[in-house]
């Protein structure tokens, strides 16, 4: 069973850091503890809604921003959305940028929007890869006949 | 056997809708969650094309919405029930991600239960469950403390609807509301 312990002593670090370097917020804890029996993949169910909703999201700001005329109103409103769907799963970075991002869109400042927007991609993939890697690390330790411990 | 409490859950994010079901399942609540306020008042029987199903098999308790949706907003829904006889005694309360004060203001003057800001917390459910059971089980003459808006990020993040948030509370005129005994 030592195994088990790498992997969960592995885990605990992991969802640690996640917190400490920002990564992710309170909120996301607070969909831990919605987490039981009767509902064992609810944070997986959410984040993965978050991931296939966020997609759709960067694609849409994407085009939006490569038009020819930029239509700030409507990149205002993805960011808002995606600003709204980070923050309800605690991917804290994304929705700070994303705040960033929507001053930009009010100055109407293309250059800037573009290039925030890259951040905001950038913190999103990060994100994503983190949420992953702890998913996996939580499949890991069930299939090594462990359980997942509680972080506080 | 005591009945269940029944909230409509209107928001047209995906992630949202979702976790503010599993917040109200977890609060004991029935939800029925739909993704728009033309949705919610098909549901409640207030769209022009459908006539209204059997309005008490539906009972709705509380209606909780977004306030940024498309096509028609949070704000423009509490108007709608609270202009209808029928539906007007059902709180409504308004979420929003966004925390400014004149539209706390409308939305309250509007007649909003509360206005939470985004994200929802477990606590600021259950305790609009409680404080809405406890005014149906005692109806009061004035309609008191709890319209405020919420984002409560000290200790006292569960405060009773029994003490007076004074500090929270928007500067905006009472209803009255009168209670026939």
């Amino acid at each position: 069973m030592e195994f088990v312990g790498q992997l969960q002593r592995q885990f605990v670090q992991f969802s640690h850091s996640l917190f400490d370097e920002g990564f992710l917020d309170d909120q996301f804890q607070q969909l831990q503890k919605l987490q039981d029996e009767s509902n064992p993949d609810f944070v997986l169910e959410v984040v993965s809604l978050f991931f296939e909703d966020s997609e759709k999201l960067l694609n849409n700001l994407s085009i939006a921003l490569q038009q020819q005329i930029v239509d700030f109103k409507q990149v205002d409103s993805y960011v808002h959305q995606f600003k709204g769907s980070s923050s309800s799963i605690g991917a804290q970075r994304v929705k700070n940028v994303c705040v960033h991002l929507r001053s930009f869109c009010e100055e109407q400042n293309l250059e800037r929007c573009v290039m925030c927007f890259q951040q905001v991609k950038h913190e999103y993939y990060v994100v994503k890869n983190k949420l992953e890697t702890l998913f996996r690390l939580e499949r890991q330790i069930v299939e090594a006949g462990g359980t997942v411990p509680f972080i506080l | 056997m005591a009945q269940e409490f029944h909230v409509l859950a209107v928001d047209d994010s995906f992630v949202d809708r979702k976790v503010i079901e599993r917040l109200l399942k977890v609060s004991s609540c029935k939800v029925t969650a739909v993704e728009s306020a033309g949705r919610a008042l098909q549901y409640l029987g207030l769209d022009e094309e459908r006539s209204p199903v059997e309005f008490d098999e539906l009972k709705v308790n509380m209606i909780i919405t977004d306030y940024s949706m498309p096509e028609m907003t949070g704000y423009d829904l509490l108007k709608r029930i609270k202009g209808s006889k029928k539906l007007r005694e059902i709180p409504v309360v308004i979420m929003s991600s966004e925390d400014i004060q004149p539209r706390v203001n409308r939305c309250l003057e509007e007649g909003a239960e509360e206005y939470l800001v985004k994200p929802v917390k477990l606590s600021d459910v259950v305790r609009l469950r409680d404080f809405i059971l406890r005014q149906k089980a005692h109806p009061q003459t004035e309609h008191n403390s709890m319209k405020r808006k919420s984002r409560d990020e000290s200790p006292n993040a569960g405060c009773s609807a029994s003490t007076s948030c004074d500090h929270l509370r928007p500067s905006i005129p009472k209803r009255r509301k009168i209670v026939q005994l």
